[in-house]
C-alpha cells in the first residue's frame, strides 16, 4: 500500500502561500520564489519579495512498488533521496544539490540533471504531475501519479525549468527507478579525438554505461547495470579502478576543475551528440571539462558571449553562463528566436498577467 | 450522448464561405491540392474514432512548407478553422474534421530526411510512419522505442500530437522522452523551432508542451527523434494466473525485485480467449489472467533476470510459467497480445477501445468496478491491460446496429473514466483526449485548472482556429453535462465567456 512516512518536520503551509501569491497579485509587487537558495547562481537576479517555501515540505505518498513519490516542494532533496535509499531506488536524473538546503522545488524549477542524464533522462522526464498555485492563488494539479497521462497540455514539464516564471510549484509527482544492482567507474588515458570516437562507437551499442566524462587526457565512465553486465564490460574496457565519489564532485562542482580561485567566467556548453571540438580562440584543452558524454561541456573562458554563443549555435546547441567574474549576468541564457520570444512572452502574460513570478529570471521584460 | 462539434457548447465558428475560402486559397498557394467536392471529402471523414464522422469543408494535401505557411495564414486572416491530420489512426477523434474548417492533411509530408548514427537521430517529415523509422535506423543496430500497436501506419507527426505510447513505456518513455526537436508553423503562418539536437534548449519548455497538444497549438513540420541502441536480446515469460488479483499483485512484486521489464502485459480471461480463438498463441484458456513479461538488455542480465522474474511469480501463485524457447515463440506469445483488439473484434460486431490510467495499487478495485459496470449495463468488457505502467485498456463489445447499444457502450465507458480519475489515475494514457474523451475532462479537472488550459491555447492561438472543440472543453460544456463542481448554484467565473 501507498507509504508515507510522516517526519516531525511534514507540514502543509500551501494555503498560506496561496494567500501570500493572492496578496502580492492585488498589489502587482513581484515575489522572488526561494527553496534552498542554493540555485540563485543560475539565472538573471530577481527584484521581489522573498518567497520561500522551505516550510512546505514532506513526502505526500511514496508507494516503492509503484515506482512513483510525491514530494512537497521545500522538501530537502537530501531528505527526499535518503528515503529513496532505503528502499532501494534513486532519482534517475541525478540532480545537482549545489548546497546541503537544496529542494525538490528547486530542481525541478532549474531542470538541472546529473551525469546520468544522457542515458536515463533529465528532471523533465521523471516529472509525471505537479501541483502549482497560480497567479490567481489557486491550488492547481496537473498531470499526476500515474506513468501515462495525456490528459489536457503538459503544464507539469512545462514548468520545469521555467524557474517559477510561470506558478508557483507546490508539490511534485516524479517517476524513480531501482538502483543498479551493480556499479563500476573507471578511468582510461587516452586523448580527447579518440574518446570521442570511442563515445560514438559505445553510443550505438547497449553497453550499461551510466556516465562519460572527459578531462585532461582521461577518459571517465561509469558502468552500472545487472552485475553479470557490468562485470562483462569492465573486463572489455579495461582502465583503472575509479572511485564512485568522482560522479558526486562532477555533479556538484567541487572538481578542481570548477574552483572559485579560478577568475574566468564558468560556461556550460550543450551541444549535440558527436559534436566535435570547437574551434575557439584562446581556449585551450584544459579549460574544458567534457561531460554526459560530450554533449554537456563545461568552460573557464572570459570569451565574450556572443562568439562562444555563435560557434555553439553553429553546432546546434546553446551555451550558458552560470559565473562571471562580474557577478549576475545581464544575459545568463542564450537570446531566442524572435517568435520563440514572441510565444514565451504571451505564455508569461496569460500565466502570470501581473509579472509577480520572478520575473525576469530567464529573461529582461519575462 | 452525441459529441459532435456544437456550437451552442463548444463555442461559435465563423460564418464562412466555402466558394470563397476555395478561391482565395487557390489564389494564395498556387500548386496546393484541395479538394472540396464530396466524393473526395469523403474518405477523410473521421479518423480511427469511426463512430463519428463529418465531412470538412475543404481538404488540403500540402507538398511544400511554404503551401502550409501560406495556408496558415490565409486561414487565420479568413478565420477558418484548421484540423491538422496525420495518417488517421488516431482513436480519439482528434483529427475529425469540422463542417466549418479546413482539414489540412500531412501525409505527403513523408520523407526521412536524415538518419545520424553517431548522434543517433533521425529527422523526419511528420508524415513518416513510425515503423520506418525503426526499419531506416535498423542498418545502425539502432531503433526508434515508442511503438504504438498502429505502428504500422500511424505517423510520427500524430505520435508526437498525441504523445503515443506503446508496450515499451514503462522502461523506454512516451514520444515526449525520444522527441528532441520540432518545426512547427504556427497559425499565423510563422516558423518556430522548438527543442534541440543538444540534449537542451534555452528558455520553457516548449516542445513538452506541445507534445500532446492535439495540433492545438500548431502544426508541426518536422521531427528529431532520439535513436537508441537495439537491446542485445529479448525474452518473455508467460504466467498464468487462477486470479485476476493474483496477476496484478505479481506485477508489483517484479517491479519490488528491482526489475524494470521492457514490456509488462496483462490479459483476462475473455481476452486471452479471443487472443487464442483467432491467432492460436498458445495461451492458456482456463486462465483468469496471464502476464507477459519481456525482459530486454545485454544477454547476461536478461538471464538472471529471467531467473529473478521466474521466482517472483512461482511466489505469486502463477499457475504455470512458460519461458518463450526462440524468436519464433517470442512472436507467438506477442501476437496473440499485438491482435487483442482485431481478436476481440471477432467476437462482436463492434468494440469500444477505453485508455484510463490508474496507480497499479488501484487494479483489483477497478477490475471489480468494470466487471460491476458490465453487469449493470448488460455489455461484456475485455481486459487488456499495459501493466508494468497503469494503462487500461478496457474493450467494450457491443452491436452498433441494436438501438442505443453505441449510446449504452458510451456511457459505461465514461464511467470506467471516471472510476479511473477516482482512484487517482487519468481518463487518457495515450490515445488522447480528442473529441471523444471531451466530457470526462469535466471529471478530471475542475473549471480554475481548465482556465489555465485555455490561457495556454490563448497564448499560441488566441482565436481558436486550431482543432477548435479538441482536448480541452468548455466550461459552458462541463456545466451542461453537470459534471462540474457547481457551488451555490453558481458556475465559477461567471465572467468568463460561455461559448
Amino acid at each position: 500500500m501507498a507509504q508515507t512516512r510522516p517526519q516531525a518536520t511534514d507540514q502543509d503551509i500551501s494555503q498560506a502561500l496561496g494567500e501570500r501569491v493572492r496578496q502580492a497579485t492585488a498589489e502587482g509587487s513581484p515575489l522572488r520564489i526561494v527553496g534552498g537558495d542554493t540555485k540563485a547562481f543560475y539565472g538573471r537576479a530577481v527584484n521581489g519579495e522573498p518567497l520561500s517555501t522551505r516550510e512546505h515540505r514532506g513526502i505526500t505518498t511514496y508507494d516503492p512498488v509503484e515506482l512513483i513519490v510525491s514530494v512537497r516542494s521545500g522538501t530537502p532533496l537530501a531528505e527526499l533521496e535518503a528515503t529513496l535509499a532505503e528502499n532501494s531506488q534513486i532519482l534517475g536524473c541525478e540532480p545537482p544539490h549545489f548546497g546541503t538546503n537544496a529542494t525538490v522545488g528547486g530542481m525541478v524549477a532549474t531542470g538541472l540533471s546529473g551525469p546520468r542524464r544522457p542515458w536515463a533522462g533529465s528532471v523533465r522526464d521523471f516529472v509525471l504531475g505537479i501541483r502549482m498555485i497560480t497567479h490567481e492563488g489557486r491550488q492547481q494539479r496537473f498531470g499526476g501519479e500515474v506513468m501515462k497521462n495525456v490528459a489536457g497540455y503538459d503544464l507539469s514539464r512545462l514548468m520545469v525549468g521555467a524557474q517559477g516564471t510561470l506558478g508557483l510549484i507546490t508539490e511534485v509527482s516524479l517517476k524513480v527507478l531501482p538502483k543498479p544492482g551493480a556499479s563500476h567507474s573507471l578511468r582510461l588515458e587516452m586523448p580527447l579525438a579518440e574518446a570521442q570516437a570511442r563515445l560514438a562507437e559505445w553510443g550505438r551499442q547497449p553497453l550499461p554505461i551510466t556516465a562519460a566524462a572527459w578531462h585532461a587526457g582521461a577518459l571517465y565512465l561509469r558502468l552500472e547495470g545487472g552485475p553479470s553486465s557490468v562485470a562483462a564490460t569492465r573486463e572489455r574496457l579495461g582502465g583503472d579502478e575509479l572511485d564512485a565519489e568522482f560522479w558526486t564532485s562532477l555533479r556538484e562542482h567541487t572538481l578542481e576543475f570548477f574552483s572559485g580561485e579560478d577568475s574566468r567566467a564558468l560556461w556550460r556548453l550543450s551541444l549535440p551528440h558527436n559534436t566535435p571540438s570547437l574551434a575557439l580562440d584562446g581556449v585551450a584543452e584544459a579549460d574544458l571539462l567534457h561531460d554526459w558524454a560530450g554533449t554537456q561541456r563545461w568552460l573557464r573562458s572570459d570569451l565574450d558571449a556572443d562568439t562562444l554563443r555563435e560557434a555553439c549555435a553553429r553546432a546546434g546547441g546553446h551555451a550558458t553562463c552560470l559565473r562571471s567574474r562580474q557577478g549576475p549576468q545581464a544575459d545568463p541564457f542564450m537570446p531566442l528566436e524572435p517568435v520563440v520570444a514572441k510565444y514565451h512572452r504571451n505564455l508569461k502574460t496569460q500565466l502570470d498577467p501581473q509579472g509577480i513570478f520572478n520575473p525576469g529570471r530567464l529573461y529582461a521584460e519575462r | 450522448m452525441n459529441i459532435l462539434y456544437d456550437e451552442r457548447l463548444d463555442g461559435e465558428l465563423p460564418q464562412i464561405d466555402k466558394a470563397e475560402v476555395l478561391t482565395d486559397l487557390q489564389q494564395s498557394a498556387p500548386g496546393l491540392t484541395l479538394l472540396h467536392r464530396e466524393e473526395d471529402l469523403r474518405p477523410f471523414e473521421c479518423d480511427g474514432l469511426s463512430a463519428y464522422r463529418v465531412l470538412p469543408m475543404l481538404v488540403a494535401l500540402p507538398e511544400t512548407l511554404e503551401q502550409v505557411e501560406s495556408l496558415m495564414k490565409r486561414c487565420h486572416a479568413l478565420g477558418v478553422p484548421v484540423v491538422t491530420r496525420g495518417a488517421g489512426t488516431g482513436l480519439s477523434g482528434g483529427a475529425l474534421p469540422l463542417e466549418k474548417g479546413v482539414l489540412l492533411v500531412m501525409s505527403r509530408f513523408n520523407r526521412i530526411l536524415d538518419v545520424d548514427p553517431d548522434a543517433r537521430i533521425a529527422r523526419l517529415q511528420p508524415g513518416v510512419r513510425n515503423l520506418a523509422i525503426s526499419e531506416a535506423a535498423a542498418p545502425y543496430g539502432l531503433y526508434y522505442a515508442p511503438d504504438p500497436s498502429s505502428q504500422i501506419a500511424c505517423s510520427i507527426g500524430g505520435n508526437v500530437a498525441e504523445n503515443a505510447g506503446g508496450v515499451h513505456c514503462l522502461k523506454y518513455g512516451l514520444t515526449v522522452h525520444n522527441v528532441m526537436k520540432v518545426e512547427v508553423i504556427t497559425i499565423e503562418g510563422e516558423r518556430m523551432t522548438l527543442g534541440s539536437e543538444a540534449l537542451d534548449a534555452p528558455g520553457l519548455d516548449l516542445l513538452a508542451l506541445f507534445t500532446g497538444s492535439e495540433g492545438m497549438l500548431g502544426v508541426i513540420t518536422e521531427i528529431t527523434v532520439k535513436l537508441l541502441p537495439k537491446p542485445e536480446t529479448a525474452k518473455v515469460l508467460m504466467a498464468s494466473f487462477d486470479d485476476v488479483e493474483k496477476a496484478g499483485r505479481a506485477v508489483g512484486d517484479i517491479i519490488a525485485a528491482g526489475i524494470i521489464p521492457g514490456g509488462l502485459e496483462m490479459m483476462d480471461k475473455l481476452a486471452i480467449r479471443a487472443a487464442e480463438d483467432f491467432v492460436k498463441a498458445g495461451y492458456p484458456v482456463d486462465a483468469e489472467a496471464i502476464l507477459l513479461c519481456e525482459l530486454d538488455g545485454v544477454e547476461a542480465d536478461v538471464d538472471d533476470d529471467c531467473a529473478t522474474v521466474r521466482t517472483v511469480l512461482e511466489k505469486a501463485g502463477a499457475t504455470g510459467i512458460q519461458q518463450a524457447r526462440n524468436e519464433a515463440e517470442r512472436a507467438t506469445f506477442w501476437a496473440g497480445r499485438k491482435n487483442a483488439f482485431p481478436a476481440v473484434g471477432r467476437m462482436s460486431p463492434d468494440y469500444y477501445c477505453m485508455d484510463g490510467t490508474i496507480p497499479r495499487r488501484e487494479l483489483p478495485r477497478v477490475l471489480k468496478g468494470i466487471a460491476d459496470f458490465s453487469n449493470e449495463y448488460g455489455l461484456k468488457v475485455a481486459n487488456v491491460f499495459h501493466a508494468g505502467d497503469g494503462n487500461m485498456h478496457p474493450l467494450i463489445l457491443f452491436d452498433a446496429n441494436q438501438p442505443g447499444e453505441l449510446e449504452k457502450a458510451e456511457e459505461l465507458g465514461g464511467k470506467i473514466l471516471e472510476l479511473c480519475v477516482e482512484v487517482g489515475g487519468s481518463i487518457t494514457g495515450e490515445h488522447g483526449v480528442g473529441r471523444e474523451k471531451i466530457n470526462q475532462m469535466c471529471a478530471q479537472f475542475d473549471p480554475g485548472e481548465l482556465t489555465t488550459f485555455h490561457a495556454i491555447k490563448a497564448a499560441f492561438d488566441p482565436k481558436r482556429l486550431l482543432n477548435p472543440g479538441k482536448n480541452i472543453p468548455t466550461l459552458a460544456r462541463c456545466a451542461e453535462f453537470g459534471a462540474m463542481h457547481v457551488h451555490n448554484n453558481q458556475l465559477p467565473h461567471p465572467e468568463l465567456p460561455r461559448f
